[in-house]
This record gives structure tokens, sequence and C-alpha cells, in this order.
């Protein structure tokens, strides 16, 4: 089975690649760029041109929920989310029911992937036992069992001395830890950035120093220890510096933003709508404007959605009770595009990079490039595509997002993963079952 | 004029609004001083407390002022209420609207409760309390007992004492006061001074003597007794050093010769103030009660679409 795209930009950051080119896909493999491919008999076409070709994307940070909350999200809606969002290969957080601590756990998450066979999806598992921050997790069986990553995301390691083991010890996998930092004490039951709008509304603040302390903390013990941290959904204009500081110093420490945090700002909790509900939380403009600049000169080195989805029930309540998070696998490319690469925040490849082969690096899994031999992980981009958010029509069960009803341009029109279409998922299947799209054929166009 | 179909917040009112809603509530205080203290304004409207936090004098204000107006009142406390069944309160919501309620009033721990429960209602809505967010009641009944002894509010010098940071009294004040053109200045320790408060434009003082002097209005806030133990301030004795108000203290910071004292109630005697204050002549606390009471009859009045007659 052979599929040869023709006539896209392809960018690959991994590689260099900016330029129009052929691409051929041999067994789901890449086994071709040229500027022009010799027409093959019995080849697929996929017509790229004028759109843009990158690496699929990948997701570092997703919440897929399975197993335990299968309401809120499945491995299955989660991944379907992922494809039709560019996605294909996800890292998913331990903070499932019962919690990734251990190998059955693991073990299930990549079956159930491996069935569903959408994308890629790599487990991350819990830095300590049940996430309670006490003692560390069966880290060896977990890596054993095929974690790619150790966090307690949605909660701080509070116990600095078991951060420090915990860096340590992974030293014998080479796995990277992934911290959540929230000073619990200081966030003191907070729902809301403390600052005006905290001050406006009786909600309770969280300060943007409950953060601070805790990306220091971690970056000091990166540095003792030499183990690399990687900085989950970083915040504040002060993160971003004191992570600005620790990299010129050689301290191996990498970080993550997500797209609500570069796009959307507190002002937003104003109507107490509970979708603007996210821990970290929406913080002011200049943070906001901070995130930007840390992603420009290279500080940020990932964009990650932190997708969390959650049931409408859950989030129709009160604002103190709702939990945190937002959806945002398939809003994730097209509000990066809006807001960095449209506003002219951002060039394309600095942009793909932080989706694509920054991630991957971190996470030392394959994928995020377009080198030949690699699995023919690819998504394609429509740069000028004009839409409206609207999140009753995602793959996601999560409906709660703050960009629902925002006009954004830019929009993933076709992910394949290993070489097979998996967005659009085929109206019809072709002949061996498998989705297909040519240029005589009526979605051969893009 | 008022047009509204909820009271969510002072935030939200115009400075007219909040005036007519004052004249409207002037004009209602005269049938409080009749011998049959009723009439038939609101006969056949339903008003529901929904009072979802332990509270005397607002839901028993809000009860008598239904009354007097004629409004059948029911009364909805968290102890008899399907909300302690695990019952969301987007499903009381729609239960309750199923019984074609004109207005409910509710009281609730957490900001912006009356906001979810007025989305997409029939019914109209008043906030009278919603965890440190606002309480909008209570700052109308303060302007109009300020305004009642000042005869104006603008350009008053007016100092709120205690905890501004959990206060939603302090905040639906603060909102009031400035659209009426008053000076606001905040008197507290730093630790119950929410940060950013200075953007809505009044001024912060943490010695007492220094924030009452010269003021004509002295507000001062509850301090909750639990707050010491979650390190806001070491202990109720300090607190009550530093800024339980005496006639001593009153006396050395020289305020306004026709100074008034306020007070939402209820009173910790002894601790934010002293007897001799709260019982002084120019203690308006009990004013603040009956104008409570004025103040809801005129929402309810004008919520409900009374005529202008």
């Amino acid at each position: 089975m052979k599929t040869v795209i023709q006539g896209g930009r392809i960018i690959d950051p991994a590689n260099g690649v900016d330029g129009v080119y052929d691409l051929l896909i041999e067994d789901g493999k890449i086994t071709g760029m040229e500027q022009s491919l010799p027409v093959i008999d019995d080849a697929r076409v996929i017509d790229a041109q004028g759109k843009l070709l990158t690496p699929g994307l990948v997701d570092m940070h997703v919440h897929l929920r399975e197993p335990g909350r299968e309401d809120k999200e499945t491995i299955e809606t989660g991944c379907a989310a992922a494809a039709a969002g560019g996605v294909t290969s996800l890292a998913c957080m331990p903070n499932t029911v019962p919690v990734n601590d251990n190998k059955s756990v693991t073990e299930f998450i990549l079956h159930r992937a491996r069935e569903i066979n959408l994308v890629n999806v790599y487990p991350i598992g819990a830095i300590s036992k049940g996430l309670k921050g006490e003692e560390l997790s069966e880290m060896a069986e977990l890596c054993e069992a095929g974690v790619c990553a150790y966090s307690d995301d949605g909660r701080p390691v509070m116990n600095s001395l078991l951060m420090r083991r915990a860096l340590e010890y992974v030293r014998l996998f080479g796995l990277p830890l992934i911290s959540h930092c929230e000073d619990l004490n200081l966030c003191a039951d907070g729902v809301v950035n403390e600052g005006y709008v905290s001050m406006v509304t009786g909600l309770r603040g969280i300060p943007c120093a409950a953060e601070e302390v805790m990306v220091s903390r971690d970056i000091l013990l990166a540095r003792m220890t030499r183990s690399p941290v990687h900085i989950a959904h970083v915040s504040t204009a002060g993160s971003v510096a004191l992570i600005r500081q620790a990299k010129r110093e050689g301290i191996p420490v990498t970080a993550e933003a997500t797209p609500h945090h570069f796009s959307l700002t507190e002002e937003l909790v104003l109507s107490f709508n509970t979708n603007t509900k996210v821990n970290p939380p929406l913080r002011s403009q200049s943070d906001k404007e901070a995130l930007i600049e840390g992603l420009s000169d290279g500080t940020i080195d990932v964009i990650a959605s932190d997708h969390a989805p959650h049931t409408l029930a859950e989030k129709e309540q009160e604002y103190d009770l709702a939990p945190f998070g937002m959806v945002g696998l398939e809003t994730l490319l097209s509000v990066s595009l809006t807001n960095l690469y449209h506003s002219k925040k951002l060039n394309l490849p600095t942009l793909v990079a932080k989706m694509t082969s920054h991630p991957a690096r971190i996470l030392k899994i394959p994928g995020g490039t377009l080198s030949l031999g690699c699995p023919a992980d690819i998504c394609i981009i429509d740069l000028e595509k004009n839409f409206t958010v609207d999140a009753s029509r995602f793959y996601s069960k999560g409906r709660n997002t703050s960009f629902h009803g925002q006009e954004l341009t830019g929009a993933p029109i076709m992910t394949l993963r290993a070489g097979k279409i998996v967005f659009p998922q085929e109206p019809h299947k072709g002949p061996q079952g498998e989705t297909f799209a040519t240029t005589t054929s009526e979605h051969g166009q893009l | 004029m008022f047009k509204r179909k909820n009271l969510l917040g002072i935030q939200e009112l115009q400075k007219e609004e909040i005036c007519f809603i004052l004249d409207t509530a002037e004009s209602f205080k005269e049938v409080l001083t009749r011998p049959i203290k009723k009439v038939p304004t609101l006969r056949g409207k339903t008003v529901i407390n929904l009072f979802h936090e332990p509270s005397t004098r607002t839901r028993i204000s809000f009860e008598i002022a239904g009354k007097m107006l004629s409004a059948d009142t029911i009364n909805i406390s968290p102890s008899t209420s399907s909300l302690t069944k695990g019952e969301s309160l987007k499903d009381m919501a729609k239960t309750l609207e199923a019984m074609n309620p004109d207005i409910i009033v509710i009281r609730h721990s957490m900001p912006g409760a009356p906001h979810l429960l007025a989305q997409e209602a029939k019914f109209s809505v008043i906030n009278a309390g919603d965890g440190a967010h606002e309480h909008p009641t209570q700052a109308l009944l303060d302007l109009l007992t300020i305004r009642e002894h000042k005869g104006e509010i603008e350009g008053l010098q007016v100092a709120i004492v205690g905890d501004i940071l959990h206060s939603r009294v302090a905040r639906s004040d603060i909102f009031g006061l400035l659209k009426l053109g008053a000076k606001v200045r905040l008197v507290g320790p730093p630790t119950l001074i929410p940060p950013f408060v200075e953007r809505l434009g009044v001024t912060v003082e943490h010695n007492l003597e220094q924030g009452i002097k010269g003021c004509d209005v002295i507000m001062l806030l509850r301090i909750q007794l639990e707050r010491q133990n979650k390190l806001f301030f070491p202990s109720i004795r300090e607190y009550s050093k530093l800024y339980g108000l005496t006639l001593d203290k009153l006396a050395k910071a020289r305020p306004s010769q026709d100074v008034i004292i306020m007070h939402p109630g209820p009173i910790n005697r002894g601790v934010e103030i002293d007897p001799q204050v709260a019982d002084a002549p120019f203690s308006l606390i009990l004013d603040q009660v009956t104008n409570g009471l004025a103040v809801r009859m005129a929402l309810l009045y004008l919520i409900l679409g009374g005529d202008e007659s």
C-alpha cells in the first residue's frame, strides 16, 4: 500500500525542513520526500496543494479519564478527539480511578489504545502511590509496563524530599518527571487567580507565588540532582522568568504552556462560567503576554492541551464546586495558530516544533518527525480555514471549553497515523476496509 | 427607574437605579408606621426565600417585607431542603420553577450561586448574599441609612473597618458608595484586605485611628471568629486590641463631629465593637435593620413590576 501526498508545504522541525514536497508513504512508513515524485501506478494520491503538512502532533498532557471516569471521557473518545485535533501521539496523566501507579493500569490503557488503534497512547505513571505524595510508586515496574514519564499531575508533590528522591530514582530509567507546580498551602482552596477578579467576585484567589515557589523548588532540585524536570502548564510571568534563568544556567528544565493560558485571561471569570475554572487558573493579561514571550524565546518548549474533560452536570454547579479543567485536544492547534501564528507572535516552524519534535524529544518517544523510515504520522492543516468552535460537535465527551463560540483561523483537516487516515473518520470504507481519499473521490480535495 | 428582572449585585447597577430604589424604599417606610402594616400590592405573588446558609435578619426581613406587601412567602432552609439530599442547585431551580414562583431570594455560601440560579430562569432572583461576593440589599439599606442621616452621600468620608477580604457586605458597600460619590477607606490588618482592592478607587489604611480620622461614617464589619485559626490574625484578643472600636479610640481619632457608626450585624460585643459604641446615640445599627425592611419591600415591589401609582 503506497500513498503519495502531493504538493503540500512540509514543515518538519526535527530535520529543519520547510518547503513544498511530495511525500511517499509505504507500509505505514515515510519512505520518500522529493520536490516531485514520479507517478506511481498503484498509489493512493492525496492532493495537499496549498496545505501545510507537519508531523502528527504530540500532546504530552492529556487526561483520558479511563479507567474509572468513563462518564467524562474514554480512551476511545479521547483518541478520536486527538485524531480530530491533528494529534497522533498523546501522553495521558495517571489520575484515573484507580490511579496509574501500577502495571495493571498501565497495561490496561495500552491494551485499550491498541484495540482502538487510532493514535499512539503513552501512559504516564504516578510519581507517588495513589498520588498521595507520601511514598514513591513502583517506578521500575511502571517503566517495564511501558510508561513514558512520571507525574502526580492534578496534585503537587508537596514533600520536597520525596521530589528529590523521585528525581534521583528516575535516573534508573532515563524517563522524565513532569511536575505540577502548586503549593497547596499558598493555594488555600483557591479557585481563581488572585487578582482583580478574585477581589471583585469574592472567589478565593490562587496567588502566582503558589506556582512560582514550586517552580523554584523544582529548579533547585533539578540543579542538585542533575535530573531533568519538566514543568507542566506554566501560567505565570514569574515562572517564565525563573525557567528562563534556570535554562541560562544550564539546569535541565523544560516547560509547557497550554493554549488557554496563553490565549485567555481571568476577566472571563467575571461571568461565573465554570468552564473558565482551570488549574492553574487563568491569569492576568501580563502573565499571558509573558507566556507568549516565553514561547517565542524558547523558554517554553512545548504547547500541550491539558485536555481535562468533565461532565456537564459537574460543571453546572456553583463555581466553588465545579471541578477544574477544560478540554483542549480539538482546539489545541487552532487556538495556537490563531493566537500565535496569525497574530505574528511565532513563526510556523517554531510553533510546529512545540507540538511535535520538542515533546517527542522530552518524552523520548518516536514520532514528532517526518524522517525517512519513521511511521507516517502526519497532520494536514488548512492554515486559513475560518470556523467557529462548536463544542457540541466535539469527538470528546467533554464540552467544557471557554473557546466555544470563538472564531478561529487554521485547523487540521486530515490526520494520518502510520499512513492510515484517522481523521476525518471515513463516511465509507475502501475495499480493504481502510479509509482512503483520492484526488478523484469527493474527499480527495482538501 | 428600575427595569431589571434580577438583583444580583450592586456592581451592575447605575447610580440612577440605586437612587430610585432608595426613593422607593423611603416611601415604603411610611407603611411601617401604620397600625395595620399590610398593603395589597403583591397579592397573589409568590416569594421563595432559599437560604442555603444560616441567616436570621436577612431572611426574616425578606419574609416580613413580602408579607407586608401581601405576597405569599415561603422559606426553604438548608436543613429542610433537598440540597442536603445531593440535589444540585440547577435541579432545585428547575423544580422550583415548575411551581411558578415570582421571585427567589437566595442566600448561598458560594460566590456566583445567584447567577447560576438566574440562568435561563423564568422567575426573578434577588441575591441575599453569595459568599464573599455581594450582598446588594445590605448595601442598599446602608446607603438609605446614610442618606437619611447625612442628606447627601456625595463627598462623604466613609471608613469600612474589619475583615474586608471575606466580606460580601464590604464589596457591595464599596461599589454603592463609590457610585454615589463617597470617598471610601478600608481599614484592617493587611491579611484581611484583599490584594488589588485599591484598583476600585478606595484607599487602604492599616491603623484604626488613622483610618477613621475625619470620617463621617464608620462601618464596622463582623469579625468571623473562625478566621483566627486560618492564620489571618493571631487571636481575637489581639484583633480587638487593634481594631475593636471603643469610645476611647473614637475620641482620639477625632472623626467628624456628627460621625455615625454602622454595623451589618450580628455584632460581637466587645470584639469589633465596644458595647458603649454599639449602644451610643450615634450608632445606627437598629435603624439599619428597619431600613432593611423598607429596601426589601421596595425591591420586591419594583422587580415584580409594581405600577407607578
